[in-house]
């Protein structure tokens, strides 16, 4: 059972999922690139209730890390603290704000698979990518609310379905889409990024394999 | 509340969605800035940007031109890329057109760029982008509040300056400088940390949830020691005034739809679908489209929230006809802006 989350980065989407994890009752741990004192006042107002920290504590004290840094500087993050913990890549390679990064141009795997390399033993699963991150407080809904938009999960099932019920807590049917290398379904340039989808629409984008597993 | 408009040049479209000259758009957008002071309107910011559909990339040389050409209103860059650009050259296109101007009616808007074209085009590293900012806004303002014509600065993005003048100076003293941020918590932190007005990019999403990076930015101001009339905000959105809020939607839409067809290709967006942007532009949504009612009605609303002294809109996106970015400047200077000093008034 997840009870605390670290979020990595306290950027525009680090903040936005910090405030929906506190919203839906979890004890969040947020950190940037230094010290908790540098993101202290940030913390304090644009993320109120969460706890500022090291990424290093953060880490060690979370249940569920999550990802929200720049994806040109996810090899800031240490490999070596992230090993066996459950981790959400939010990260998306986006050409206009991270440049030309031949490690994900010439790769034709998902973003999460290259980082995955990186990250040895960490038990990484794709979501939060495909929603704007202004969207996600405004469209989290309660379960059964016919409006509730779906969310794409890739990772092995097992981890996944630990973060399916944290995306299902923050307001989102989530939508399981295989291994990590399903994730390439939902990254930029795909039907599904950026868009909104009830989750039997995602199902249908997602194509009939993972809707007949469903 | 200061009212305004800003614009990144709008390369305009022959009816088969072929694009027009480059230069076109800079005289369109000229002549614009010329229509906004007769009409009274209080701001006007230009650029930058680097792109065929949005070719105002050299907002000094605009508005020097514009100084020139008005009397009354407020011009600035919005935004200078100042990571890849000289702040030195910044400042001192940017203080020529303040004397031209008679002093006292430009501004330099110092911002990073939503996306990063300017770093091939210029030669920059991205890898370099947080301490290109960093160091070259910290020299901007060294040249700024520099009490004589001559500035020592050293760094390492660019060669050090010792004791040699920067000129013209600005005619009062100082030239307004604000920082530009989309919504960045840290930006928000370091323009108050700085004690610079603010200048909030809001783009999408409910503009309304900015209001705790506004308190960021006051509580870190308070925080270093700064107060008094420096500490402002502004806020930039989307929107376009007509007569109905029907025709607005109408007249808007199109240009909206090919920016977004645009921007959709490089950021791997779907293709822009017209109920959302129906919703955006419905309060509390981010487009500040609709008649005069409508558009002081939410300008009064955010103020609420922000507290900003200042509002102004982009328009001219995806190839806007000409007479309809005439017509909005027009429509909020005589109609949005005295609606929304009474609004104000009321509360
Ligand atoms: N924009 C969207 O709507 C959206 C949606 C889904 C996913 N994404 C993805 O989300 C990620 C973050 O985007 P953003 O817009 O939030 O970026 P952002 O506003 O620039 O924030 C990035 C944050 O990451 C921090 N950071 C950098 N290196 C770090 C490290 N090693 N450890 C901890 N924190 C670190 C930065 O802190 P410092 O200031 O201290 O460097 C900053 O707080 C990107 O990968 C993006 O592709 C974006």
């Amino acid at each position: 059972m997840v009870s605390t989350i670290g979020i990595l980065g306290a950027g525009r989407v680090g903040s936005a999922i910090a405030r929906t994890a506190l919203t839906a009752g979890y004890t969040v741990h947020i950190a940037g690139s230094g010290p908790a004192a540098d993101i202290q006042l940030i913390v304090d107002i644009v993320t109120p209730g969460a706890v500022a920290m090291t990424a290093a504590d953060a880490v060690a004290t979370a249940d569920l890390v999550i990802l929200a840094v720049p994806l040109h500087k996810y090899r800031s993050v240490d490999p070596a603290t992230l090993a066996g913990k459950i981790v959400i890549d939010t990260m998306n390679y986006w050409q206009p704000i991270d440049g030309d990064l031949h490690e994900f141009t010439g790769d034709a795997r998902s973003s999460s698979e290259v980082v995955g390399d990186y990250f040895p033993g960490a038990r990484l699963v794709k979501t939060l990518n495909h929603i704007g991150y202004h969207d996600l407080e405004a469209d989290a809904r309660p379960a059964g609310d016919p409006e509730r938009h779906g969310l794409a999960l890739a990772g092995d099932p097992e981890t996944a379905a630990v973060v399916a019920e944290v995306i299902n807590r923050f307001g989102f049917d989530p939508v399981y889409a295989g291994s990590l290398a399903a994730g390439a379904a939902f990254e930029p340039g795909s039907p599904i990024f950026g868009g909104r989808h009830t989750a039997r629409e995602l199902l249908i984008e997602l194509g009939p394999a993972v809707a007949e597993a469903a | 509340m200061e009212i305004g408009a800003y614009s990144f040049g709008d390369t305009p479209l022959n009816p088969d969605g072929s694009p027009r000259s480059t230069a076109e758009g800079i005289r369109n957008l000229f002549d614009a800035i010329v229509a906004a002071d007769r009409a009274g309107l209080d701001y006007f910011g230009v650029g930058e940007h680097h792109t065929v559909s949005m070719p105002a990339s050299s907002p000094g040389a605009l508005i020097a031109a514009a100084a020139a050409a008005t009397d009354r209103i407020i011009l600035g860059s919005a935004a200078s890329i100042i990571s890849t650009d000289d702040p030195v050259r910044v400042f001192q296109q940017l203080a020529t057109a303040d004397a031209i101007s008679g002093g006292g009616r430009v501004e330099i808007t110092a911002g990073r760029g939503s996306s990063v074209e300017t770093f091939p085009l210029f030669g920059y590293d991205l890898r370099d982008y947080d301490t290109l900012y960093a160091e070259k806004l910290e020299l901007l303002m060294r040249i700024n509040g520099s009490p004589t014509a001559e500035v020592t600065w050293s760094g390492s993005v660019r060669p050090a300056i010792d004791n040699l003048a920067v000129v013209p100076r600005p005619v009062n003293g100082r030239l307004p400088i604000w920082l530009a941020t989309g919504g960045n918590a840290a930006s928000s932190a370091r323009a108050g940390r700085l004690g610079l007005p603010v200048s909030y990019g809001i783009i999408g999403g409910e503009p309304h949830r900015f209001a705790p990076l506004a308190e960021l930015y006051r509580r870190s101001a308070a925080q270093a020691g700064h107060t008094g009339e420096n500490i402002k905000v502004s806020v930039a959105t989307l929107g376009l005034v007509a007569p109905t809020k029907k025709e607005a939607l109408e007249r808007f839409h199109p240009g909206w739809h090919n920016l977004n067809v645009e921007m959709g290709r490089l950021r791997g967006w779907p293709a822009p679908d017209r109920r959302q942007f129906e919703a955006q532009a419905q309060a509390p949504g981010a487009y500040y489209v609709g008649d005069p009612d409508d558009v002081a009605e939410r300008i009064a609303h955010l103020h609420g929230h922000l507290g900003h002294m200042r509002h102004f809109l982009q328009s001219d996106v995806g190839g806007l006809p000409h007479e309809h970015l005439l017509e909005s400047i027009e429509l909020l200077a005589t109609e949005v802006k005295p609606r929304v000093a009474r609004l104000l008034a009321a509360k």
